[in-house]
């Protein structure tokens, strides 16, 4: 069973009939025993880090999440927010802490005339490394993405996929049992359904 | 590198699909889900349902719509019409949307485009803005285009940019339903006046009048009638605008 975690921001409806659409079975929850119980763990999100973390730590989830997939390592997807989350920190409307499971902190876009921010559409990915998740997917695809902000890391062995607006930033990250990505695969049509049938079989 | 977005606009009204014509006129085009599954299929770039239901009933069938939409469409979905509240934004949000736009309620509650901003994330705002042009001067209405307000697009648009809308979704009244094409020198003015994407709708009844959209700074052009009343689809568009040298998905 695949834990979609509810924490009252973000489109969980669409990642559940997404997961269940390519063969998952999928439990929406916020509570503490079922994301026990659960083989996989989503973490979806749209919406602003503050809230986001807000969100989890009234719900009591940072330390069942971190417990689940920090100690036990349950197979893990991050999608937007949820990739954003657990960054260390965030410089959305002030600075925030995250859930600081991987090296990275999230930044806004440049300030630049000729970007617009938000990043919304559709632009294309560049695999770089390879990945069980990326099983049949070329190595170049669009995806569709919706922020303002994203990943930044230092941390080069993260890097799995880069999107350029204005500059390349990290689309797509991995650790260990951990994926993430910036776009949003159930939205993104046939490939992104793909990314999340890989899902259902990844083992890390 | 980021790609022009083409975006089928399906307007709702008591569960029903219709077009409109300069915001009135309303012609049945039937039924929305199959519309939205069409256009799913056609691998449109996004969906944009405004629901205009006048009754409480009416506007409940949209709850239905957009979850059955949401359910089976994996593709991204804007929602309008009505919202007034946060807490209207996050039931559509919780329906299946990923995005929300608003018009009347941006202009008449005070602070709701910053209080949507900051809760949900900018990228979640769209802002509609209607115009519609008297004595060759343009002015923003609200309230399906029967109400003034006295503001000029431009000054609107740069003002729901800095009040945190992601995006401005720039109608033309005038030229709604027409098929005479878009209100370029309008796209112009407010692409070049804000840094936030603008969908361009209002017009569209050739295939040329996407790119001449795109042309214009719009980042995505919606159109409705284009798709209901003629032999164009979105395959047939995409493959025009790829010949024609516009940056879509291919």
């Amino acid at each position: 069973m695949i834990a979609v975690i509810d924490y009252g921001l973000g489109n969980l409806r669409s990642i559940a009939k997404a997961l269940e659409e390519v063969g998952g079975n999928v439990l929406v929850t916020s509570d503490a025993s079922q994301i026990q119980q659960a083989d996989r763990v989503v973490l979806p999100g749209v919406g602003a880090f503050g809230d986001g973390m807000k969100n989890l730590r009234e719900r009591n989830l940072i330390e069942i999440l971190t417990q689940e997939v920090i100690q036990k390592k349950k197979p893990f997807l991050g999608i937007c927010l949820g990739m954003q989350l657990i960054a260390k920190t965030s410089e959305e409307f002030g600075t925030y802490e995250g859930l600081g499971w991987i090296d990275a902190g999230v930044r806004r876009f440049a300030i630049d005339p000729h970007l617009k921010v938000p990043h919304v559409g559709w632009n294309a990915v560049r695999f770089i490394k390879e990945h069980p998740m990326l099983s049949g997917l070329p190595k170049e695809a669009d995806f569709y993405f919706v922020h303002s902000y994203h990943l930044v890391s230092v941390n080069s062995d993260l890097v799995i996929g880069v999107c350029n607006y204005g500059g390349d930033f990290l689309a797509c990250i991995a650790k260990d049992n951990m994926f993430a990505t910036q776009f949003h695969p159930e939205k993104s049509q046939r490939e992104g359904l793909n990314l999340l049938k890989n899902f259902l079989t990844w083992n890390p | 590198m980021l790609k022009k977005r083409i975006i089928p606009s399906l307007l709702l009204k008591d569960g029903r699909m219709v077009k409109s014509r300069q915001f009135g006129q309303y012609r049945d085009t039937g039924y929305p889900l199959t519309a939205a599954r069409i256009y799913n299929a056609q691998r449109a770039d996004e969906l944009m349902v405004l629901d205009i239901s006048a009754s409480t009933e009416g506007r409940s069938t949209l709850f239905e719509v957009i979850e059955q939409i949401a359910d089976e469409c994996f593709m991204p979905l804007c929602v309008g019409g009505g919202i007034r509240t946060l807490e209207d934004i996050r039931q559509i949000l919780k329906g299946g949307a990923d995005k929300v736009s608003m018009c009347t309620a941006a202009v008449e509650e005070e602070g709701l485009i910053e209080k949507a901003a900051e809760r949900f994330g900018s990228s979640t705002i769209v802002i509609a803005i209607d115009v519609k042009e008297s004595d060759g001067r343009k002015e923003v209405y609200i309230r399906g285009g029967r109400t003034p307000t006295g503001k000029d697009p431009v000054e609107w648009a740069k003002s729901v940019e800095e009040k945190g809308a992601g995006e401005i979704y720039l109608m033309s009244i005038d030229r709604d339903g027409t098929m005479h094409g878009l209100d370029i020198p309008l796209i112009e003015s407010v692409a070049h006046a804000v840094c936030i994407p603008v969908i361009a709708a209002g017009g569209v009844g050739h295939l040329e009048d996407f790119k001449k959209g795109f042309d214009a700074g719009a980042s995505a052009v919606s159109a409705a009638s284009i798709f209901h009343f003629t032999d164009q689809s979105v395959i047939k568009t995409r493959k025009y605008l790829v010949n024609n040298g516009v940056n879509v998905r291919p």
